[in-house]
Formats: C-alpha cells, sequence, structure tokens
C-alpha cells in the first residue's frame, strides 16, 4: 500500500517517533543513571540528564559483581550455543529436506513439535537429563530387566551416571537443541533449485561436498541471522543457568550476575551501580546486532541468487 | 565414447507409468536427439539415463556396462540443464573446474584444462565473473564447458537451449554441431523444438505417452512418418490430415461428402476401409478446375510467409492448407482447385494411427 499525502506522512512520522522515544528511553535512563553519583540517583524527581560519574560507576560494578570470569562464561555460553545450534540446525535441515528416507515427515515433525515446548515448559525433566545425561538409558535397560540380568550373572550393578550440571557441557547442550534454527534452515533449502542438486550429482560431488562447496556458501546471510539471534537469545538466558550452576563462583554468567548488583533492602540504595552493571551486561549483544544488522535483515527476508 | 543400450526400461511414478517400455540403440559417437510434446516422458528417459531418476523396470548399458545400480559420477556422463543449473556463487573457472575439484584433479592440471574447454567456448574473458554477470548464451556455454571439461562417455542435453531467443538459439545449435564434430562424444539431446532436432541429430527418437513412436534419421522421419502422430508432429506447417473412407469406386470420401481421386493408391483401397490420408502442404498445388483429380476448395485466409505463402482453404467441409509460390491476390471466399502431388501421399489406419505402406 503506497499513499502519498501530506498528513498520512505527517501521521508515519509520528508514529514512527513515538515507537523510537519508547524503544530509546529505557536505555537513556540506564546511561543517566550509570553516569550519577548516588547523591544525584536518589534525588526525586530523578534528573533526566547525565553526570560525570560514569567510568567511576562501571569499575565498582565490575569489581562488586566480579563481571571477568563471569563475562567469559557467558561469551563461552553464547558463542557455544550459537555455533552448535547453527551446526545442528544446518545438518539437520539438510538430512530432512535432500533426502528422502521413511522417517523424513516423523523427524521433521518431532523437530517442530520443539517449536511449542520451549525449555521453560519442559525445565524440570531437562534437569533430570542434565543431572544425569544418561538417565534415558538407564531406565531402558531397567524396564527390559538388563541391570537385573547383568547383576544375577556377573554381580556387577549397571549404574550409568554423566552429570552436567555446574560444567559449560550442561549450560550449552539444553540451548542447542531448538527448533527455530532447523526450521529458517529448510525454509531456505527448499528455496534451492532441484537442477542445482542434479548438476553436483553429475559433477560426482558426494552430498557432504554439496553441503560445505555449494549450501553452506549459499546460506552465509540466513546463518549470520541466525547466529545473532542465537547469541543474543543466549547471552540474555536467566533461568536456565541460573538452576544449573550451584558454583556460581565458576560457572555463573553475568545475567545470574545481575542479581548480586541489586541493592539490598536494608542496603545502600546505589542503582546507580546497578545501572553501570546492566550497561556493561548488555553491551556485547547490543554491538553483536548493530555489526550484524545489515546481514541479519537479508538473511531474514531477501534470497539473493 | 560409448555405446548406449536402453532395454525395454520402463518408469512408475508412484504405479502410474509414465514410460511403458523403451528400446533403443544408441552408436558410439552418435548425435541423437529425442524429440517429443511436453509430458511425453524424455526428459525423464534421459534423466534414467543420467542416474537422476531410478529404472523402475528394464536395463540402460553404457559402454557394456549395466548402469541401473550405479550412482550418476560412475556413469561418465555430463549434462548440460535446461535452466544452466550453474553454482551461483562461484566463479565462471570454479564452476567449470568443480568437477575436477571434487575427483581430487591437482590444482595445476585442473586449471590448464579449465582453460583450454573455456578456450574451445570462447568464455577466457569471463572466466573471473560470477553466473549472475552473464548473458544467458554465455551461462549455457559455462554449462557446456563444465560438462565437457570431464572428458566424459557420454554429454545429456536436457532442453538447454529453450532459455535462449531465436538468434541465440540458431547460433548455439551450431556451437553444438561444431563442438560433437570435434570431440565425437555420444550426445543425447532432448528437445520439444522440432527444426533443432531436426538439424542436430544423426538420428530422430520420436517420443509420445511414453513410448517412442519411430527411431530414424531426420529426413526418413519426415519422408515417411510410421505414424498419425509423427506425422502431425514433424513439420511445419504441419501435415494436412483427412479422416475418411474408400467408397465402392475406390475415391477418398472425407469431410462433408468431399471426394478425392486416388488412383495411385492402388492396393489398398478397399471399401468402406477407414483411415487418415496424410498430406504435406508442400504436396498440395493450385492447378486448373479441368485438370485430372483437382479437388474444388473455398479460401479461408491467406498466410503470407515471405518467399512462399500459405492458403487455409476449406474443402467441402475439410481444412486444407496448400504451400503456394504465386503471387495473385486470393480473398477470403475465391474458389480454388487443388491437386495433391502423387508422392506425396501417406496413409495411416484410423484405429491405430500406424503408417498403411502402398
Amino acid at each position: 500500500m503506497i499513499e502519498r499525502s501530506p498528513f498520512f506522512d505527517a501521521l508515519t512520522y509520528a508514529v514512527m517517533i513515538i515507537g523510537l522515544i519508547l524503544v530509546v528511553i529505557p536505555f537513556w535512563i540506564v546511561i543517566v543513571a550509570a553516569s550519577q553519583s548516588l547523591q544525584e540517583v536518589s534525588r526525586v524527581p530523578i534528573s533526566l540528564l547525565p553526570s560525570d560519574q560514569l567510568w567511576v560507576n562501571l569499575s565498582e560494578a565490575w569489581d562488586r559483581a566480579d563481571l571477568a570470569p563471569k563475562m567469559l562464561n557467558s561469551f563461552i555460553v553464547a558463542i557455544g550455543v550459537t555455533v552448535g545450534k547453527i551446526t545442528l540446525a544446518s545438518l539437520s535441515a539438510f538430512a530432512i529436506v535432500f533426502f528422502s528416507f521413511k522417517a523424513r515427515m516423523i523427524c521433521f515433525w518431532l523437530i517442530f513439535i520443539t517449536l511449542m515446548l520451549p525449555l521453560e515448559v519442559r525445565i524440570v525433566p531437562t534437569y533430570s537429563i542434565a543431572a544425569n545425561a544418561l538417565l534415558p538409558f538407564q531406565v531402558i535397560l531397567d524396564t527390559l530387566g538388563i541391570t537385573g540380568l547383568v547383576q544375577a550373572v556377573s554381580g556387577v550393578q549397571i549404574a550409568l551416571n554423566w552429570n552436567l550440571l555446574n560444567s559449560y557441557t550442561g549450560l550449552i547442550l539444553p540451548l542447542v537443541a531448538t527448533a527455530t534454527g532447523t526450521f529458517l534452515y529448510r525454509q531456505f533449502f527448499m528455496t534451492i533449485p532441484d537442477e542445482l542438486v542434479e548438476a553436483s550429482k553429475m559433477d560426482g560431488a558426494h552430498p557432504l561436498e554439496f553441503f560445505f562447496d555449494v549450501l553452506l556458501p549459499l546460506s552465509r546471510t540466513n546463518m549470520l541471522a541466525l547466529a545473532t539471534i542465537m547469541f543474543v537469545s543466549s547471552w540474555n538466558q536467566y533461568l536456565w543457568p541460573l538452576l544449573i550452576t550451584t558454583d556460581r563462583a565458576n560457572f555463573g554468567t553475568v545475567v545470574m550476575q545481575l542479581k548480586a548488583l541489586i541493592p539490598a533492602q536494608n542496603g545502600t540504595p546505589d542503582w546507580n551501580v546497578t545501572m553501570a552493571g546492566a550497561l556493561i551486561i548488555m553491551l556485547p549483544p547490543l554491538l553483536v546486532v548493530a555489526f550484524m544488522q545489515r546481514w541479519f535483515v537479508r538473511g531474514l527476508i531477501s534470497r539473493d541468487k | 565414447m560409448a555405446q548406449i543400450t536402453i532395454k525395454g526400461v520402463k518408469k512408475n511414478y508412484a504405479k502410474t507409468p509414465v514410460i511403458h517400455g523403451v528400446d533403443v540403440n544408441i552408436e558410439a559417437g552418435e548425435f541423437v536427439v529425442i524429440l517429443g510434446p511436453s509430458g511425453c516422458g524424455k526428459s525423464t528417459l534421459l534423466r534414467m539415463i543420467a542416474g537422476l531418476e531410478e529404472i523402475s523396470e528394464g536395463e540402460i548399458a553404457i559402454g557394456g556396462t549395466v548402469v541401473n545400480k550405479l550412482e550418476p559420477r560412475e556413469r561418465g556422463c555430463a549434462m548440460v540443464f535446461q535452466n544452466y543449473a550453474l553454482y551461483p556463487h562461484m566463479t565462471v573457472r570454479r564452476n567449470i573446474g568443480y568437477a575436477l575439484k571434487v575427483a581430487k584433479v591437482p590444482k595445476a592440471e585442473r586449471d590448464e584444462r579449465v582453460m583450454k574447454v573455456a578456450q574451445s567456448v570462447s568464455l577466457e574473458p569471463f572466466l573471473d565473473r560470477r553466473p549472475g554477470e552473464l548473458s544467458g548464451g554465455q551461462r549455457q556455454r559455462v554449462a557446456m564447458a563444465r560438462a565437457m571439461v570431464r572428458e566424459p562417455k557420454v554429454f545429456l542435453f536436457d532442453e538447454p537451449f529453450s532459455n535462449l531467443d531465436a538468434k541465440l538459439r540458431v547460433a548455439m545449435r551450431s556451437e553444438v554441431r561444431r563442438l560433437h564434430r570435434d570431440l565425437g562424444v555420444t550426445s543425447v539431446f532432448v528437445t520439444h523444438d522440432q527444426i533443432e532436432a531436426m538439424t542436430l541429430a544423426d538420428k530422430l527418437i520420436i517420443m509420445n505417452a511414453g513410448r517412442v513412436e519411430q527411431i530414424g534419421r531426420p529426413t526418413e522421419v519426415y519422408n515417411n512418418p510410421a505414424s498419425r502422430f509423427v506425422a502431425d508432429f514433424i513439420g511445419s506447417p504441419a501435415m494436412n490430415l483427412f479422416e475418411g473412407e474408400f467408397d465402392a469406386e475406390g475415391h477418398f470420401v472425407h469431410g462433408a461428402g468431399g471426394r478425392m481421386n486416388v488412383s495411385q493408391l492402388n492396393g489398398v483401397r478397399q471399401p468402406g476401409r477407414k483411415v487418415v490420408l496424410g498430406v504435406r502442404p508442400e504436396g498440395v498445388r493450385r492447378t486448373g478446375a479441368d485438370a485430372h483429380g483437382a479437388i474444388p476448395a473455398v479460401v479461408d485466409y491467406v498466410e503470407e510467409l515471405g518467399a512462399s505463402r500459405l492458403i487455409h482453404a476449406d474443402a467441402n467441409g475439410s481444412r486444407i492448407v496448400a504451400l503456394d509460390n504465386d503471387s495473385a491476390e486470393l480473398k477470403s471466399g475465391t474458389p480454388v482447385h487443388l491437386s495433391l502431388a502423387d508422392s506425396a501421399l501417406h496413409l495411416f489406419s484410423l484405429e491405430d494411427g500406424r503408417r498403411i505402406s502402398h
């Protein structure tokens, strides 16, 4: 719909500006509060102009929340999830789109269903698996009576145990296994013309050569878009890291650590330090989005062929 | 160079048969064109040779080896696709060389072979461009170079020129002819364009509805069509076909009681026999009213072709087209007399459409 009239132009601009203000105001308040001293931030009403205490507050937040190792943890988790997810998504979509095997549709729907079951919904079973990743196999062995049989024969009791609590593996793996990426890749792979697949067959390429030489280069923009989404969403994870890490000192992430910066009920109300911490913590995803947004938009909407 | 033997090949898509048993022998070094209307199974047959479609029944052998169970890469065929199917993210050089890279040919040798092939189809100036920056004709040449670089035993072409404009098609046709003469590789070319088929083929295979209608040299197929379908399909303008039967005096009766004197068909004129009589427009001439066997007709309209013209006329309820070199003005509704050249008559059974020799 294209409409051109001065009134309509003014209206659209007004809507856009209101939207922009709504989005920007919280950021502005964070930046302003992070730059004020304790006295300034406690004043009512709060001043909406920045002050000169930004650096002091930032370093105070950095030290108090012990952000250096937590930043590293967050990066490891976010990058691990991003890389893992892209690998898993592209390979599973490759299998679903380009190979015709009997269980293809079942596999696709199983993956698709997980879209409707986000981590928050299945957090208790996921936790129990993370506590012992081999639990499903143990259950199978127990139900089939194999455990009892082996014990009766050899006297050895089978007790499988692989604990993922307090580990990077445990932080990363459950976040990797969701369907969004597979779905995005599937949609892209379905736009690849059949003749391209056939040409590579005639050229003598093995399926994996086709995958690495043709599909991956063609899906670069999709990959960057997916990487952006995954990095931001795994950086922002709160519930899962909170649940799985009891060893906060070694495996805590920055988003969990934000809680440590919120003033205690009867403590000093130094919200300026809290805001400075928030500023530090939201900076990496902001930079990633700012840097990737060109690819991000292209990867989600257009097909450059 | 390799011989291709196709024996009793059938293709079913989930119980629906699309190819009903094809037997063809393609000699080593031969240029074979498979011609037919869309949906006749010609592309499916080609893709079965290539290994891109499974063979439901029967056997295909290339150079004496049965290839039914072989992967495309093991069959030694190279294919040129209708939509070029170039890798959009690779340069022309990498597109052409990809098959060699996959085959782990050393880089120096690869570059040399790519260069040689690129020269033979005049692509050297474009080696570092992407397919997106090339014109349709250039892209098709890249596709051909990509097929040639592997030095295959067999070339397969799947309607390669149907996306090109008419002029480019003619140019590409002679290019393909030249390459075949130089390389002498067995080639199978699928098309629905009969001019392409007639000009390129050593041997023509006409297919219709999953069956082979006729196999033969282009002139043979043109002069002696084996069935009503081939007669109708080959030749432009199309052959005149009249459905009718012979009467007691041996005249051919058609349309709304029109009668033709066809004494040259002596021997097959059993009274009451239902047949289709065919005659090409160049076998129909304008004559005087008193000429022997003249057929009275009324001009419907005239199609000017430049050097000659086509007269579309109505002869007693049957439509007839005549090729005419005269330039005298003919208006719609003018009565004319037409005669059929003796040697140009084709006779087909009305029942099964097969040719009746006479």
